[in-house]
């Protein structure tokens, strides 16, 4: 310990002056300030801030009186004077939107605790079943994952028609795992190959049935990735679009994202501020969800890409 | 040592009533199909037979509240006559390659960036990914605000910088219009790029710039000869799905302009929902969104050959 201490000493001693209480690894030394500004903070500043000014601007917009939204001049548009929490009152209490996020908050849990269970279940066959035609399975489950939405939605409508499902959360919640079981399945079947084959071997020694496997030794080493593929899925499911649009028609059966579009859009000059309102408490809760999960998040959306 | 005396005799027990049914039960196939049977019945039920569906629906008449007869290729016959159809392939080609060929060239640059060290490195990196997370829809609502004909903050910013003198049109003129869907688009890939790519370029072993370094390298060769090689089989997959939403891209539209001005950012996806869902006119708008699946199939052939090569990198039987 005390000898790395002294080889730290000298090395800063030799390196010149501002590469002294820099812990980067790498050759990051080799750099000067200046040049940092430059190729790196300046950059990267512009970028940032291109990719969260939306969000500035939704979340100031909505707390800005009406006067100061459409008078430019008088009032500087990058700041608020007097906030007012008008809009966002409007919006909860006189208009449906706290049914419209408890629909997209339902739908969206119902989906997603459907598609885990089904991805768990199918994960687990392929990587560690190896049943005949295991591959194959697996190879289409991923061909399942490359169907975008934009090509199902017309015949997706007449067969939830068939079934009597139309205008009803029910459709929503029995479509959407089309969506997230390929990905969580990909997603789960990278974790579970992780996992070693010995402890599935005492278990069978033991005794254990498969299920028993499934739901004592393989879930429990595997929580990380249920994590991950919960919260990417439910992520998904709040995003959808073009399925809710379609196959939802009354207006208190409605997801947010669709009732955003449909219901706030009349012809008013002062619609921009009850609207951002709407945009900005749609966002906030997967915000707040990804604040807490960021690192599980990133892994789900690497970790399907990297599969 | 308990649990062995005690298991002992039961496992002596089990032997003689291993009947056809428990052989069955530890049957590989057996049990694996019931294994896959939940996921199986959602991706048949409302992923592979409703794909099948709109290929025949393209064939028929097909109308909201009547059932459709075959007519064969007529739908198809409509839409080559039809101008708007080809200015929506035309729009979607556009959209598709402008858009991804920028959000791959500023999502690399990204990653590239994140990948250095700096402060607050994490939540520089959580941050970027924010415009990923919330709801297309919703900042694409926010867009649809700074775009506004009247109160545009970009014009306004603009108009008092003095480089232009009345508002800009963002979504009321047809070129201003694709430009502002474009940008719209890239700004909502880029973070999904560039954070796939960081977790690429966090498995590039830094010796071997060190070693390239010492060899006289210029940053430039560096990149050009050490992260662009190991990183070619995840830009492949990162791309192909990139290229593949992009086509696909419908909320975004639809929340901005709605195919407006004069069709002019009509996708195919935006057009088959008018043709097929508000106008009714089911077969239609499903021989529209077949003719995308052709290319999506090329975009697939692509990521499977993007895959192969992946593998053959990592030297599993060569090398």
């Amino acid at each position: 310990m005390t000898e790395t201490i002294a080889d730290a000493a000298r090395v800063a001693a030799v390196l010149p002056t501002e590469a002294k209480d820099d812990h980067s690894e790498g050759m990051a030394y080799l750099e000067s300030v200046p040049r940092r500004i430059v190729t790196l903070y300046i950059p990267l500043f512009i970028i940032v801030v291109i990719l969260l000014f939306p969000f500035y601007w939704m979340a100031l917009t909505s707390i800005k009186p009406d006067e100061q939204l459409i008078d430019m001049e008088r009032f500087n548009p990058f700041w608020v004077v007097k906030p007012t929490f008008k809009h966002i009152q409007k919006l909860l209490f006189e208009t449906n939107y706290p049914q419209w996020l408890w629909n997209t908050m339902y739908v969206a849990a119902a989906s997603t605790l459907l598609s885990i269970i089904a991805s768990v279940l199918a994960a687990y066959a392929i990587v560690r079943l190896r049943f005949r035609g295991a591959q194959t399975v697996g190879a289409l489950i991923f061909m399942a994952y490359l169907v975008p939405p934009s090509i199902l939605f017309i015949p997706l409508a007449t067969v939830i028609q068939a079934y009597g499902l139309f205008d009803s959360p029910l459709s929503l919640i029995l479509v959407y795992p089309t969506l997230l079981i390929p990905f969580s399945t990909w997603l789960l079947m990278g974790y579970f190959k992780t996992i070693p084959f010995e402890l599935e071997e005492c278990a069978l020694i033991d005794g254990a049935s498969r299920w028993q496997i499934l739901v004592k030794i393989i879930i429990p080493l595997a929580v990380p990735g249920l994590i991950s593929a919960f919260i990417f899925s439910f992520t998904l499911c709040w995003n959808e679009f073009i399925y809710a649009l379609t196959f939802l028609q009354s207006t208190q059966n409605k997801t947010v994202p669709v009732a955003i579009v449909n219901e706030f859009v009349d012809g008013d000059i002062y619609k921009w501020g009850s609207l951002m309102a709407g945009a900005l408490v749609g966002s906030l809760p997967l915000v707040i969800l990804y604040a807490f999960f960021v690192e599980h998040y990133v892994s789900a959306m690497t970790g399907a890409v990297k599969e | 040592m308990t649990t062995i005396q005690t298991s002992m005799p039961e496992a002596g027990k089990v032997i003689p009533r291993s009947s056809a049914w428990d052989r069955l039960w530890i049957n590989r196939n057996w049990l694996a199909m019931w294994f896959m049977l939940p996921a199986a019945a959602f991706l048949i039920l409302f992923l592979a037979y409703p794909l099948f569906l709109g290929v025949w629906m393209s064939f028929t008449d097909d109308r909201i509240g009547r059932g459709g007869v075959f007519v064969g290729l007529e739908n198809y016959e409509w839409l080559r006559d039809d101008s708007i159809f080809w200015l929506s392939v035309f729009n979607t080609l556009l959209y598709t390659i402008v858009a991804s060929a920028i959000k791959f060239a500023v999502g690399l640059y990204l990653a590239l960036l994140l990948n250095r060290h700096m402060p607050f490195k994490a939540l520089i990196r959580a941050a970027v990914l924010i415009p990923f997370i919330v709801p297309t829809v919703l900042s694409a609502i926010a867009f649809w605000w700074i775009y506004d004909s009247q109160f545009s903050i970009i014009s306004w910013s603009l108009i008092k910088m003095g480089l232009i003198s009345h508002n800009i049109n963002f979504l009321g003129d047809s070129n201003w219009a694709r430009a502002s869907v474009i940008f719209a688009n890239i700004w909502r890939g880029v973070p999904f790029v560039a954070i796939t790519l960081l977790a690429g370029l966090q498995t590039v072993s830094p010796s071997l710039y060190e070693a390239a370094t010492l060899d006289g390298a210029t940053s430039w060769q560096r990149f050009r000869f050490i992260t662009y090689p190991l990183l070619t089989p995840i830009i492949a997959v990162v791309m192909t799905f990139s290229v593949l939403f992009t086509f696909t891209d419908f909320q975004l539209i639809w929340a901005l302009t709605r195919g407006g001005p004069v069709n002019a950012t009509h996708l195919m996806a935006t057009l088959s929902y008018q043709r097929g869902i508000l106008s009714g006119r089911l077969g239609e708008g499903a021989a529209i969104a077949t003719a995308m699946i052709p290319f999506l199939l090329a975009a697939i052939a692509i990521s499977w050959f993007g895959m192969q090569r992946r593998k053959w990198q990592q030297g599993t039987d060569n090398d």
